[in-house]
């Protein structure tokens, strides 16, 4: 089934009958060429990244509960490409491109909405950064604009430029940046990757992995034993359960990190907006939601909800930012489990066991990285060798200290980032 | 969530700052190998569970505690004062 402007206009002149399901709903095989652990974001993509570009098609994606169950099925679907250290310029260079022609190449409407970013800053020290992050972007070839207090007041006329405490100087605008709809890029590539002939085996937890003479023979599931000589885990917050039964230990400590979505108002927010001094971030839905979220609440923790002082502290940056948000009613809040490394960057490695490979780490930016992650991991699992753009997500650069990755300039060690 | 401090009692956790996991309190030897240090620093078990915690309790009586703690339910099973290394 492939979509097209005619094709909704035909079914729906014809009762929207001609639909049919989006993947098949396949028995799992006694063996495959590779499986990957995690229907996610970017297990999904790997998967389909495998397929298309290294012709795997005899792969399984194996999800414990549905198809973007997970992070992809919640998040604030911000996609954007600043980042500042070699290493992971280039990798979310490669991802904002893959973005842009991801609709066509998916034949999925992702709802990619490039309606730009602007990360606000409140003094000198913070504009010189920002100029010098935007020197970065423009050098590896994407786009950023330094925006005075006017150029700004512009764009987003709603904010409070009388605040005393935190007075806006100007922004960073990166006018690719934007959002897409979370929901539909799971969908889309897993719909791509079924096409290929990918088995998506849903409601499949791995409960083991087979391991022999250093080398990966399959995993045991709820749905019985798979053989592979290739498996790849892309399970995000769950990393260090799945590595445990391969009896690995990993640099990540799983946290939780809060969003929340108001009721549904007219279009008012027109951009992504970030606060980063108040560690809060907004953009508006097409739903109409305003999504908005701020940072960890800075413990352990895998309960899937967060804590007071961390709602609390977002609202008040959100009244101190724009205090029309103040009239909006909170409609819902989540919290995501974050597979957090010491130095805030991922992971896309080997291991020490041949043929089982990792693919997480993605700390709470894993969303816009779901196109280069699957692309670049799919890479490593086909040929063995790092994809170029990926090259600087090493598993060992913790234990080395060579080539840590740490955007933030606040240290590698665990609950910094 | 709560915390009940020994020196202090029931506080919120707003008090308090979180440092990670209690292996902070095992602090390798100084000629230790490399293995030893990736142990202390980077890895974790990161249990989907109970688990031992390093908190500072900054806001209130600065003491360090050991904290027993369920990730998945936020619930605290034992609050104690870290003990001075032998």
């Amino acid at each position: 089934m492939k979509f097209s402007g005619l094709r909704v206009l035909k079914e729906g002149l014809t009762g929207n009958k001609g639909w049919t399901p989006h993947w098949r709903d396949p028995a799992p095989k006694a063996e495959y060429d590779a499986v990957i652990i995690g229907g996610g974001g970017h297990g999904l993509s790997t998967a389909y990244y495998l397929a298309k570009n290294h012709g795997m098609t005899n792969i399984a994606v194996l999800e414990k509960g549905y198809i973007g169950s997970g992070n992809i099925g919640r998040n604030t679907t911000i996609v954007r490409a600043n980042y500042f250290l070699p290493g992971n310029s280039e990798f979310y260079s490669h991802s904002l491109k893959l973005w842009e022609g991801l609709e066509q190449d998916l034949n999925y409407n992702v709802m990619h909405s490039q309606r730009g970013m602007i990360n606000l800053f409140h003094s000198d020290g913070q504009r010189d950064a920002f100029v010098r992050r935007g020197n970065a972007m423009i050098n590896q070839g994407d786009d950023a604009i330094l925006l005075d207090r006017e150029g700004v007041r512009k764009h987003l006329p709603y904010l409070d430029f009388e605040n005393t405490r935190f007075p806006i100087y100007g922004g960073l605008l990166h006018p690719r940046g934007g959002t897409a709809r979370h929901d539909a890029v799971a969908w889309g590539y897993a719909r791509g990757a079924d096409q290929r002939g990918v088995d998506l085996l849903q409601n499949c937890e791995v409960t083991g992995i087979d391991i022999e003479n250093g080398a990966v023979r399959g995993v045991q599931t709820t749905r019985g034993a798979i053989r592979a000589k290739k498996v790849g885990i892309v399970v995000a917050g769950r990393s260090g359960q799945v590595a445990a039964m391969a009896g690995m230990r990993l640099p990540i400590e799983s946290h939780i990190l809060q969003a929340f979505v108001t009721e549904g108002l007219k279009p008012c927010i027109d951009h992504v907006v970030t606060f980063g001094m108040g560690h809060f971030y907004i953009s508006q839905s097409d739903k109409g939601g305003l999504v908005f979220g701020g940072d960890l609440d800075f413990y352990a923790s895998y309960a899937s909800r967060g804590n007071l002082p961390t709602a609390e502290h977002v609202m008040e940056a959100s009244m101190t930012l724009m205090p029309m948000i103040g009239k909006a009613k909170l409609l819902r809040s989540w919290g995501g489990i974050m597979d957090m490394t010491p130095d805030g960057s991922p992971i896309i490695d080997k291991t020490d066991t041949q043929g089982f490979f990792i693919d997480c780490g993605w700390c709470y930016g894993g969303f816009k990285a779901v196109p280069a992650s699957g692309y670049a991991f799919a890479h490593l699992m086909a040929t063995g060798q790092h994809h170029e753009t990926a090259s600087a997500f090493r598993l060992d650069r913790f234990r080395t200290g060579r080539g840590i990755l740490d955007e933030e300039g606040t240290g590698s060690q665990h609950n910094l980032h | 969530m709560r915390l009940t401090c020994p020196m202090c009692g029931a506080r919120d956790r707003r008090e308090f700052y979180y440092q990670g996991d209690a292996v902070a309190c095992a602090r390798p030897a100084r000629d230790a190998d490399i293995p030893a240090w990736d142990d202390y620093l980077h890895l974790r078990d990161n249990p989907a569970g109970v688990r031992r915690e390093l908190w500072h309790h900054e806001a209130g009586c600065g003491s360090w505690l050991v904290v027993e703690r369920d990730t998945t339910t936020h619930e605290v099973h034992s609050v104690a004062l870290v003990e001075a290394p032998a």
